[in-house]
């Protein structure tokens, strides 16, 4: 960008400014710090000059909206055109319930939808299971049976709203049902549009929803994928999440590095299965984590975006320019909320907002500023959709396309993530792939290690986080938090009982043993699951099928 | 709750505390193991109490490189055994850190099938500074899990290295587990690993470089016998361990041992060389424990230092005279 | 020998909570501080831990749950610790547990509760007072 007799007339007087202004200025007024770092713990200089991004190349490095490498994003408009998705995930309760706050947040301009499930339909367990004893619709919708889904998308059209689910050991099931649904809707496959996470390995190494082992598990995931392109094509089938890796405690370029090496590995796999990269990836999706320092996220964004172009046409050769976008949602980041002082959040999520704007996300949840008390009451989680609204309306950020570029600082750091993002993928290669990593332990030990790291700073008050170690105060309990009927189980059970009762037995049972007949084969089981859920065959009760052919899964869990 | 003194606790129950042990009391059990492992002098009495029904479980040792499948095979060995309605004792050893003294005792995570099955009792214990591969009184503890009645005891070392030969004295049957992939290979084996083998277990043969490993390690079995004469030749296993593949030949294998020590006489030899080595080493710390209490609780020994240093008495000669005033009838 | 002696922790995650990131650093820091401690892992029914808080004779359970399940899963932890005989562990738990609760789990035995934002040195203080072995 600049040429060499610049570079060194800029390097020249920045020395002279180093030794002369501000060495004067920190005799007098030292800084705050002697080294600053961002909340991951990269270094920030004191300035950014032409100096740090010396071998720039617009063309290379950046290239045009909707252009490869993508890095200032994926459509040539962007939010000119349209804004982000406002997407709020929610559930709890019964599948009424949270078919209220649905439509209640569609009434407030929300646009697409997003289901919570609670524990036990995540783990595969029905409501009436010993182990979903205390848990039935606690922190998600309960979800046993077609039956539950009809309620849950009652008066919702499916081909009107685009929904996003996170389910994944269990993604082929809860998906079936969904399509199942659009059937009786009469809504053609074609005309229905969502995302599932259907996103099984960071569940082994950060969130805990796993059922079976890797191998099995990694098939049920390419059968979903493979099921959409075949036959669902508006559906996003998988969204590859470093959402909550970073949740977990990983770094920017972590959440990002570990999030590229999983979809590495879900491309190979389905490649491995027979399927032409350009025919799937297209269909590829990625979820992300938004943290106040809102550059260092900006910064992250680019990079993962401009790295995974790469990936995909370097290391898999694909071909079609849809293929190599990292399209994205985004969720505020929830462990960055606090119990203390709640309404401080607000201030928080709307960085994060602003953060996610800049960088060129295509959907965000934002988190409501009661994150850290309970689920979002119906007041808080409507301030939390306003805070997309005012970022989105009035603060311009949305205006034009990805307006941090060129900045010394941004681009600086973009680079140096993109390079700490190239350091673990060759890493992880060495030692074999994601699986291997996984099974050793790697990535969950890198990833509780920055999570230590950062407790460690906090408690030895070398970060200041407000309302925790400094600027606290007293502050009466919290009220006004958002309760769930404690009797849910009963009520699901009761409800169970009937079902099971009532359903053609005889069909259920046919479709459950073809089930099992299939998925001991190489077939798909996506339309025999399809099948086995209209016949009212149960999440549990499919799950089951699979857990006494490929058992259940107990992953090391390192410390 | 109040603060409460479990050692107080601990004097109430204390005296029929092997008794109950040797009733079956899953709760002494574990509170004479703590007793121990905190090396309470009252612990002696009880383990002196308990001896008489010890030396009827096979002891069995599991030991390797860290991460080589030692935990999970101690589970999946548990569960073939518990079919066979055998009762187990589980010792999962994991060291202590040098600096906080504090440990993860990481090894119970991964032995959860047994859970719920009153017949499988399983103890973490952290080494507490000491080397090779066990705790200080990681034998007492299989003396105690011994004596309660389990057929079955199953030691897993500390996974550190391969200088942690200790469990070779302590187990009837070690098994040494290799995995492919973790540097394992035979150039990085001490000899002192080959000499404790009676079995290796190359686990994670799901992974490419396992039938290497395993032909790697038969060859020197083989080198080994021809330089050495010896009555038992280590046979090396493939297991998958999270499968649960290999584990039951694996069991036969150590069923074979075990009728090897029994029909050899070799079983009585090696226990007679270990009560041997235990009673020495027992006998040397009381005496050093009783000899040093008299020495250096009058202050007489630092007035000795001290003439030792002026160069008034040498510390050759001063040894001599005081062991010679301690046990006065030597000589 | 009072030097030999341990303070031994089980950290446990009852129910299906898969939210670890607490209770593998608490788990941690009270190594760090010279605990022995004992995770679990995850989907812990009550059974499970208390059968591992008598195995290991523990001194402490420590229950971490962020799913809104403590009402249920904690005061089952000591109810069955009495059961069996286990009256003097000291339970401890922490998560996202709403302050109305508090009381509630307190007079079922629970010894303390804490929530986010706690200094896991305060947790240790806690213990080590607590759990006066001398
Ligand atoms: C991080 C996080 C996640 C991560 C978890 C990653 C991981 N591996 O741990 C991810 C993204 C995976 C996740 C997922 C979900 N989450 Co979440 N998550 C959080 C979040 C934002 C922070 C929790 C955290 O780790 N904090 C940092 C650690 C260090 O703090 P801590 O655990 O609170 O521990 C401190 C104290 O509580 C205490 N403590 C904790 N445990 C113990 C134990 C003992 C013995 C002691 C003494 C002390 C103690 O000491 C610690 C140090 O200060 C909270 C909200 C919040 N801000 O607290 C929601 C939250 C807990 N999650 C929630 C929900 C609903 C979910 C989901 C169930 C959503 C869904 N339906 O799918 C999923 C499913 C997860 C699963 N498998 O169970 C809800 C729970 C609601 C409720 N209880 O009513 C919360 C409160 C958010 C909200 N308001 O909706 N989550
Ligand atoms: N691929 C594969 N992985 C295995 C096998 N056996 C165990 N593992 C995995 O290897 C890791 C370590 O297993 P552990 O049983 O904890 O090993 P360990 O030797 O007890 O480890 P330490 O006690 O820490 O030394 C875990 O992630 C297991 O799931 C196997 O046969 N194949
Ligand atoms: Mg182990």
């Amino acid at each position: 960008m600049f040429d060499k007799k610049k570079l060194e007339t800029i390097k020249t007087e920045k020395e002279q400014w180093d030794c002369g202004p501000v060495e004067k200025t920190c005799a007098k007024f030292p800084e705050r710090k002697t080294t600053f770092t961002t909340i991951s713990g990269e270094e920030v200089e004191r300035l950014y000059t032409p100096l740090e991004v010396a071998d720039f190349d617009y063309d290379t490095k950046l290239g045009f909206p909707g252009e490869y490498p993508f890095t200032r994003g994926v459509q040539p408009t962007m939010y000119r055109g349209r804004f982000w998705t406002m997407r709020q995930y929610a559930g709890f309760g019964t599948a009424r319930e949270t078919n209220e706050r649905y439509r209640y947040l569609l009434e407030q301009g929300q646009t697409g939808l997003s289901v919570a499930f609670d524990l036990p339909t995540q783990s595969g367990y029905d409501s009436d299971h010993a182990l979903s004893m205390g848990e039935v619709g606690k922190v998600g919708v309960a979800i046993d049976s077609v039956d539950d889904m009809r309620v849950l998308f009652d008066q919702i059209p499916l081909d009107k709203v685009t929904t996003s689910m996170t389910i994944n050991a269990p993604a082929t099931v809860l998906l079936g049902m969904y399509f199942a649904l659009a059937e009786e809707q009469g809504v053609p496959y074609s005309k229905v549009g969502g995302t599932v996470q259907n996103d099984i390995l960071k569940e082994i190494i950060c969130r805990g929803q796993y059922i079976y082992p890797p191998l099995p598990s990694m098939r049920l995931t390419v059968d979903l994928i493979k099921y959409c392109y075949e036959h669902v094509p508006r559906w996003n089938s998988i969204s590859i999440s470093g959402y909550h890796i970073r949740e977990a405690g990983s770094t920017a370029a972590q959440e990002m590095a570990f999030t590229i090496a999983n979809g590495i590995t879900y491309v190979q796999s389905c490649i491995d299965r027979g399927m032409e990269v350009d025919s799937f990836a297209p269909r590829l999706s990625f979820f992300y984590n938004a943290f106040t320092n809102v550059l260092e996220e900006v910064a992250k964004f680019r990079a993962g975006r401009r790295y995974w172009a790469r990936v995909m046409k370097e290391r898999f050769g694909s071909e079609n320019p849809r293929s190599m976008m990292m399209r994205y949602h985004v969720q505020t980041g929830g462990v960055t909320l606090t119990a203390q002082q709640p309404l401080n959040n607000i201030v928080r999520v709307a960085l994060q907002t602003l953060a996610t704007a800049y960088g060129g996300a295509q959907s965000l949840h934002t988190n409501s500023y009661d994150e850290a008390l309970c689920l979002p009451t119906e007041e808080a989680v409507t301030v939390a959709l306003r805070t997309q609204q005012v970022v989105a309306e009035e603060s311009g950020a949305a205006d034009t396309i990805d307006p941090l570029a060129g900045s010394y600082y941004v681009e600086a750091l973009t680079d140096r993530i993109e390079a700490e993002i190239d350091d673990y993928i060759k890493k992880i290669d060495a030692m074999g792939g994601t699986l291997k990593a996984i099974e050793d332990g790697y990535v969950q030990k890198e990833i509780q290690d920055s999570a230590y790291r950062f407790q460690k700073e906090i408690e030895s008050n070398e970060r200041v986080y407000v309302g925790i170690n400094r600027y606290t105060m007293e502050e009466p309990p919290p009220t006004n938090l958002l309760k769930v009927d404690p009797k849910q189980r009963d009520i699901e059970t009761e409800k169970l009982k009937k079902f099971r009762v009532e359903r053609d037995q005889k069909s259920w049972k046919a479709a459950l043993d073809r089930l099992d007949e299939v998925s001991r084969t190489d077939e798909n089981v996506m339309p025999v699951v399809i099948e086995a859920v209209k016949a009212r065959a149960t999440v549990g009760e499919v799950c089951d099928v699979w857990r006494n052919i490929w058992g259940e899964y107990r992953p090391k869990e390192f410390v | 709750m109040d603060t409460k003194s479990r050692d107080l606790d601990i004097s109430v129950i204390m005296e029929d505390l092997a008794a109950e042990v040797l009733q079956g009391s899953v709760r002494a059990m574990a509170r004479l193991i703590t007793l121990v492992e905190n090396e309470d002098p009252r612990a002696f009495e009880f383990l002196g109490s308990i001896y008489p029904h010890t030396g009827r479980a096979h002891v069995l040792g599991i030991t390797g490189s860290p991460g080589t499948g030692k935990s999970t095979l101690t589970d999946k060995i548990t569960s073939v055994l518990r079919q066979q309605e055998k009762t187990v004792g589980v010792v999962a050893v994991d060291p202590s850190s040098p600096f906080t003294g504090g440990a993860l005792l990481g090894d119970r995570i991964r032995m959860q099938r047994a859970s719920g099955d009153p017949d499988v009792f399983i103890r973490s214990m952290a080494t507490r500074g000491n080397l090779g591969g066990l705790a200080r009184t990681t034998a007492d503890v299989i003396k105690i899990m011994d004596g309660f009645g389990k057929d079955w005891v199953i030691v897993e070392t500390v996974g550190v290295g391969q200088d942690e030969v200790e469990i070779a004295k302590t187990a009837d049957t070690t098994i040494v587990v290799l995995a492919p992939g973790l540097g394992d290979s035979i150039q990085s084996m001490k000899a002192g690993v080959m000499e404790i083998a009676d079995l290796y277990v190359i686990n994670k043969a799901d992974r490419s470089g396992a039938d290497a490993l395993v032909t790697e390690v038969r060859i020197r079995v083989e080198q080994d016998a021809q330089i050495k004469e010896a009555a038992w030749r280590a046979p090396v296993l493939k297991t998958v361990a999270v499968e649960d593949q290999g584990t039951e030949p694996l069991l036969e294998a150590i069923e074979n041992h075990r009728s090897f020590l029994e029909q050899s006489g070799r079983l009585k030899k090696v226990r007679r060389e270990k009560t041997r080595q235990e009673t020495l080493s027992l006998l040397k710390e009381e005496i050093s424990h009783n000899v040093l209490e008299k020495i250096l609780g009058n202050g007489r020994f630092d007035d000795l230092i001290d003439d030792i240093v002026a160069h008034r008495k040498d510390p050759y000669t001063s040894v001599k005279e005081i062991v010679t005033t301690i046990f006065p009838d030597e000589e | 020998m009072t030097g030999k002696k341990r303070i031994k922790v089980i950290m446990a995650k009852p129910g299906l909570d898969g939210h670890d990131r607490g209770a593998k650093l608490l788990a941690r820091v009270f190594a760090e501080a010279g605990m022995e401690v004992v995770y679990t892992g995850l989907r812990q029914t009550p059974e499970m831990i208390v059968e591992a808080a008598l195995q290991e004779d523990a001194d402490v359970v420590g229950l971490s749950s962020l799913s809104g399940v403590h009402n249920y899963f904690f005061p089952r932890v000591v109810e069955l610790l009495k059961e069996n005989g286990l009256d003097d562990v000291l339970v401890v738990g922490g998560g996202i547990i709403p302050d109305e609760d508090i009381p509630g789990l307190k007079d079922s035995g629970v010894a303390a509760i804490f929530g986010p934002g706690t200094r896991t040195e305060d947790i240790v203080k806690f213990i080590v007072e607590k759990v006066s072995r001398n």
